[in-house]
Parts: C-alpha cells; structure tokens; sequence
C-alpha cells in the first residue's frame, strides 16, 4: 500500500506536486482564517476591535478577554464567566461517553457473536434511532425527564444523550466486531472463558480503534449539542453551549467582542484537543474492517 | 462402549436436517478422521463434539458421560481450529496458558506446564512473541500447544493445516502423527484432504450430504469402498469406474468392456457371487495403479489380465507416469512406472489387477458385496 502511493506521487511529477500543494496550502488557510480572526481578537483590546481593526494584529497584546470569558463575564444575570458551565459540559460529556461506549461496544459484541433469534431487526431498530431528528423527541424527552425527576440537570442531560449515542455506538461496535474472527470467541469458551471474561480479555484489546472513532464522534457530538442543552438544562445546569450563546446574546451593556471570541476558542477547545490527541486514530478505525491487515 | 461415543446424533436447522443419525464409536488412543467435501457436515459433527453447537437430537458421550447440554469447557476437549485462532492481544505464552487461567490453575503449575509444552514442540524461543510476529507453521504449533497444555480426553482439529503452504503442510502432518504416537490421546480431525485422511487416521469416516458413509480403516476404505461416492473422493486420482456388463464364461464371470477401438473386451473378475449378474451391467471400479504396464503390476497378485488399448494421453509426474485412455466410453488413468515406454496415440499393453477390483450396483450406487 506505502509502496504503491510513493509510485502515484512520483508519477506526478514536479510541477504537478507543486500544484497540488500549493491548492493544498490555500484552503488550508482558508479554513484557518477565522480561527486566526478569532484568536486574534481574542488577545486585543476591546478598543482596538471597536476602532474598526479587525484582521489586524493586537497592538496591545492582553489575556484579560481570555480571563473574563473564564470566570467573570456576565453570563444572563451573572457574572460568573464560563467556567461553571464548562464543568457543566464536561460532567454531561464524560459520563455519557462512557456510558454510551461501554453500552455500544456490548451490544456490537451481543449482535455479532451471540446471534439470538431476530437480532438482526434488534440492530435495525437501533439503527433506526440515529436518523430520528432531533426536535421530535423534545416533548416526549422533557415529559420523561419531569417523570424521572431529573429535568434542568445535568444527570437528565446525560440520559438524552446517552439515548441518542447508543444507536450510533452500536452500529460502530457491531460494523468492528462482525469482522472479528468468530473462531476466536469459540476458542475461548473451549479455554473456559465466560461472558464477559470474553469481552474483556479477548475482544476490548483489540478494539482500539473502533473506540477512539466512537469517543470522537460521541464527545463532539454531545459536547456542541446546543438543542439538548438548552431545551432541558437551562440556568445552573446549562452546558457550555447554551452559556456561550448567553454570553454573546446578553442585551445589557457593551458587547464586548474581545471576550465573546474567546469564549467561543474556549467552548471549542475540549473537542480540538480530542482531534489532535486522537485524530490519527481517527481514520484508521473508520477504516478498519473495509480493509484486510 | 467406546471413549467417545457419537450415538444415533442428528443436527437440524428448523426444518432442515444436515446431519442424519450419525453413529461413531470411537476407542482411547485412536485417531479418527471426518473426511469429505465442503458442506458434508463434517465440521459441524466437530462442532457438536466440541459443544459449539447444539445436539439436536441423539447423545454424544464422552468417557461414558453425557455431553448434551454440558458447557465446551467443561468437557475436557482441546480444539485447534483452521484459522489457529490465537488472540491476538496475548503473547505466545498468555496464549497458550490461558485456558489453564479460565480454569483457575495456579501460577506455578501454568508455568511448569508452559514449560514442558513448549519444550515438546520447540517453541521456547516463541513465548515473549505476539501472534501477529510469528510465520504459519509458527502459528500452527502455537495453536496445537495451547490444545495440548490442557491434557485433554479428547483433542479435536478442524482442518488445521489447510492454510499452510503445501510443503509445511506435508511436514506438520508427519510432525502430528509423531506427536499422536507419543501422547496416544484420541482424536478427531476434520479434513477435506483425503491423503491427511489416510496418513494420519486409524480410522476414517467419509462423509458426504449429512451421512457418513463409511467407517473403517484406511485400508478398508481404499480396497473395499462401500460405494461409488467413497471409491471416487478417496485416492488420487480418482479410482476409475467404468460402465461394463457380465457375462458368465466356464462358470467365471467376465467384465465385457468396450475398448478404445470399439472392440469388446473381456476381463475376468475373481468374485464368484458377480455370476448372480450374468447379462446385467455393473459399475466396476479399478484404481489407477491396478491399471499399468506389465512390468510394473503386482507380483502378488493371481489375476493380472493383459488388455489393449490405445493411449490418449501422457503425464510424466517423476514417481509416476499417467496414462489416460478411453475405455468403456470413459475417460479412464492408469498409473505407469515412471520408465515405462509408452507414447500418446500408440496401442500398448496395459496389465489389470482384478483382484484389487471393486463392483457396484448401478442403480444405488452401492459395493456389490462377495
């Protein structure tokens, strides 16, 4: 595979290579741009943005719109900046990924090697759950939660997510494991091994990468629900989303560009740190049983 | 009573019966083997062995002690499987001693064990390795240690060899067989491969289409084939059958057979009970070696017949030569020694062994019985 894609990039020739990454580099930048604009911004003066400054850089460089945005901006009626809506999200994010994948990585590891009668339509069922929209679970979801008691926490946000995020789990787990040797399964259980001695100690370690591709997409996906978050969580338990918004959103005073920039880096750094430590694993899960070796 | 006992079992899918009334009694020590063609129900017989798959009606016992139902761990049974199904997370070591884990055996006594395993099939080198760094018959010896680290009753093989390149695969037969001889433990091992089947079995089943259609040895089942089925998948090339009729002559019954040049021929066959056909037609079975030139025949044998008949093709294999020729408007192989002075297009002489011939009935396929 190596070999044979240095054999395609030679064959281009100079010029051609030249071409190619120099388009490369332009929507490179093109993409980059407003994170540059935002970041920019982020280290000025509100003065400098208000004077009409926009793409130029900072000519006083400040972290005080970073630290505002952090823990005093007004955020609706207080100031209490980001932060305790960032723990909000990360309390929301973390327990529903863990909870989804675990869910997921069972299911896929039930439909694949334990086939019971009518597990195919189980699946499909599951399936079905991720192309549900959104705004059609609203009211029946709030109606739960009312039940459930846990409506406007972060343990109701939790559930919603959870609900949506198994589906997707699954269908990640069941696509990994259904090209996992099923012999492997029946030597185990000749070896003694028991249910979950089998999931744990022979099919876990190999699913490395199906797990990152699946912690990616759910961590994403949960942690910028805006929908969710502000339908069923609103006030203390409001997830970093729905605070950005009503920090950027506040009617009262001057709109303070500076800390609204750095308040959406801040809203968005969580899920940037996740690409750029795992990323590369990215791919190559999405890839995995598409391809041999 | 056997060891192992396969009593009257049969496998259903809903309505479908893959497996009629199989019943195999297998003795301590012996080497059985499931031979026949893909979808024969062979593996599935291993399977049901192994307790992968359910009985669907009928007992299997091993050691007198009823396995229907029981957990494949609980068993006692070691299994290598095609794909040697290592796991690939484990090294060489966790590998094989994971069973011994599963089963709750102290540390020490995995390691002793781990030890003499290794030692046996000289993989003490292998042990730090993960599966992935190892080459085929690397693999192949992996999975057999950790099949034999158990110490089991019964050892069962689904086709262990058929990844293996063609000489491993000849080398780690022969390397089975020694170890069968030394440990003396029972098994059975499926296979595809009728030469597998003959070297290493005391025993055969051939199976084809759910039934098994013969038991015996293998020697039973390449001179005495119960069927056309048997005669033509077991031995390579194929034992030749060739449509003639009988005709009694001074009290011997005659194989009259149509030779390449449309001339009738008679060959005379040495079963007595073939009078009872005299007039009929039969399928008579000869194997490519009972049909050769004259030097090479047997010399033991009392009923060499001398034939002529056109050659159609040659093909020297270095040990032997093969001649195809038309006879009885079949094609049909005769196995010449390798020196034999024979030529595409020529009449030749070729030497019958009809004491190592086999007649069946036509309509059911079945050996007519002396």
């Amino acid at each position: 595979m190596a070999i044979a894609t240095q054999d395609n990039a030679a064959s281009v020739g100079r010029i051609g290579r030249t071409f190619v990454y120099l388009v490369l580099l332009l929507f490179a930048l093109f993409y980059l741009i407003p994170f540059a604009i935002m970041l920019i911004n982020s280290v000025k003066p509100l003065g400098e943005i208000t004077g009409g400054n926009m793409i130029a850089l900072p000519q006083d460089w400040t972290i005080a719109p970073w630290l505002s945005a952090w823990s005093t901006a007004q955020i609706g009626v207080e100031p209490t900046g980001l932060k305790p809506y960032f723990w909000n999200s990360i309390r929301m994010v973390v327990p529903a990924v863990v909870i989804c994948t675990i869910i997921g990585a069972l299911n896929g590891y039930i439909l694949t090697k334990w086939r019971f009668r009518g597990d195919t339509i189980v699946f499909g069922l599951m399936l079905f759950s991720c192309f549900i929209p959104f705004q059609i679970v609203l009211i029946p979801m709030a109606r739960v939660l009312g039940i459930l008691g846990i409506s406007g926490t972060s343990a109701g946000l939790v559930l919603v997510h959870v609900v949506y995020g198994i589906g997707f789990a699954t269908l990640y787990y069941r696509n990994y494991y259904a090209a996992f040797p099923t012999e492997l399964v029946r030597a185990a259980q000749i070896d003694g091994a028991g249910f979950f001695q089998i999931f744990y100690r022979i099919l876990l370690p190999s699913s490395g990468p199906i797990t990152v591709v699946c912690v990616i997409w759910l961590f994403t996906n949960i942690w910028n629900d805006f929908l969710f978050g502000a339908s069923f969580a609103s006030g203390d338990a409001a997830p970093m989303t729905v605070a950005l918004n009503n920090l950027v959103n506040s009617s009262t005073g001057v709109r303070e560009y500076n800390v609204h920039f750095a308040g959406a880096i801040l809203a968005a750094l969580p899920t940037l740190l996740v690409y750029i430590v795992a990323g590369r694993f990215f791919v190559r899960g999405l890839m995995a049983g598409s391809v041999k070796g | 009573m056997g060891f192992l006992d396969i009593d009257n079992t049969t496998k259903s899918y809903g309505a479908v019966e893959v497996l009629h009334k199989v019943d195999i009694s297998v003795v301590e020590g012996e080497f059985l083997v499931l031979v026949g063609p893909s979808g024969c129900g062979k593996s599935t017989l291993l399977n049901m062995i192994a307790g992968l798959e359910e009985i669907t009606s009928g007992e299997i016992r091993i050691k007198d002690r009823v396995m229907n139902g029981v957990h494949p761990s609980k068993r006692n049974i070691a299994m290598v499987f095609q794909s040697y199904a290592l796991y690939p997370n484990m090294s060489v070591a966790q590998n094989i001693t994971f069973g011994l884990e599963m089963h709750g055996t102290p540390k020490a006594e995995r390691d002793k064990a781990l030890k003499e395993v290794a030692a046996l099939l000289q993989i003490d080198h292998l042990l730090d390795r993960k599966p992935g760094q190892l080459s085929g018959g690397q693999r192949q010896r992996v999975a057999m240690g950790r099949a034999l680290v158990r110490n089991p009753d019964v050892f069962l093989f689904d086709e262990p060899l058929s990844n293996l390149d063609a000489k491993l695969r000849v080398d780690m037969r022969t390397e089975i067989k020694k170890l069968h001889q030394t440990l003396k433990t029972t098994v059975v091992y499926v296979t595809h491969d009728q030469i597998e089947a003959m070297t290493l079995s005391t025993r055969i089943a051939v199976m084809f289409d759910g039934y098994v259609q013969q038991l015996g040895t293998p020697k039973e089942i390449y001179d005495t084939p119960e069927n056309v089925f048997v005669a033509t998948f077991m031995g390579s090339p194929a034992m030749n059958v060739i449509p003639v009729r009988v005709a009694v002559e001074g009290g011997v019954p005659q194989a009259i057979i149509t030779d390449s040049e449309g001339q009738e021929v008679s060959l005379a066959i040495p079963q007595p009970n073939l009078a009872a056909w005299d007039g009929r037609n039969i399928l008579l079975g000869i194997r490519p070696e009972a049909l050769t030139d004259p030097k090479g025949a047997d010399t033991d044998s009392r009923h060499i017949v001398a034939m002529h008949n056109r050659v159609g093709v040659t093909e020297p294999a270095g040990a032997d030569t093969f001649v195809t020729m038309t006879l009885g408007g079949k094609d049909v192989i005769a196995r010449m020694r390798a020196d034999a002075h024979v030529a595409a297009g020529e009449m030749f002489e070729f030497a019958v062994n009809m004491e190592k011939a086999v007649a069946f009935d036509p309509k059911t396929e079945a050996r007519i019985k002396p």
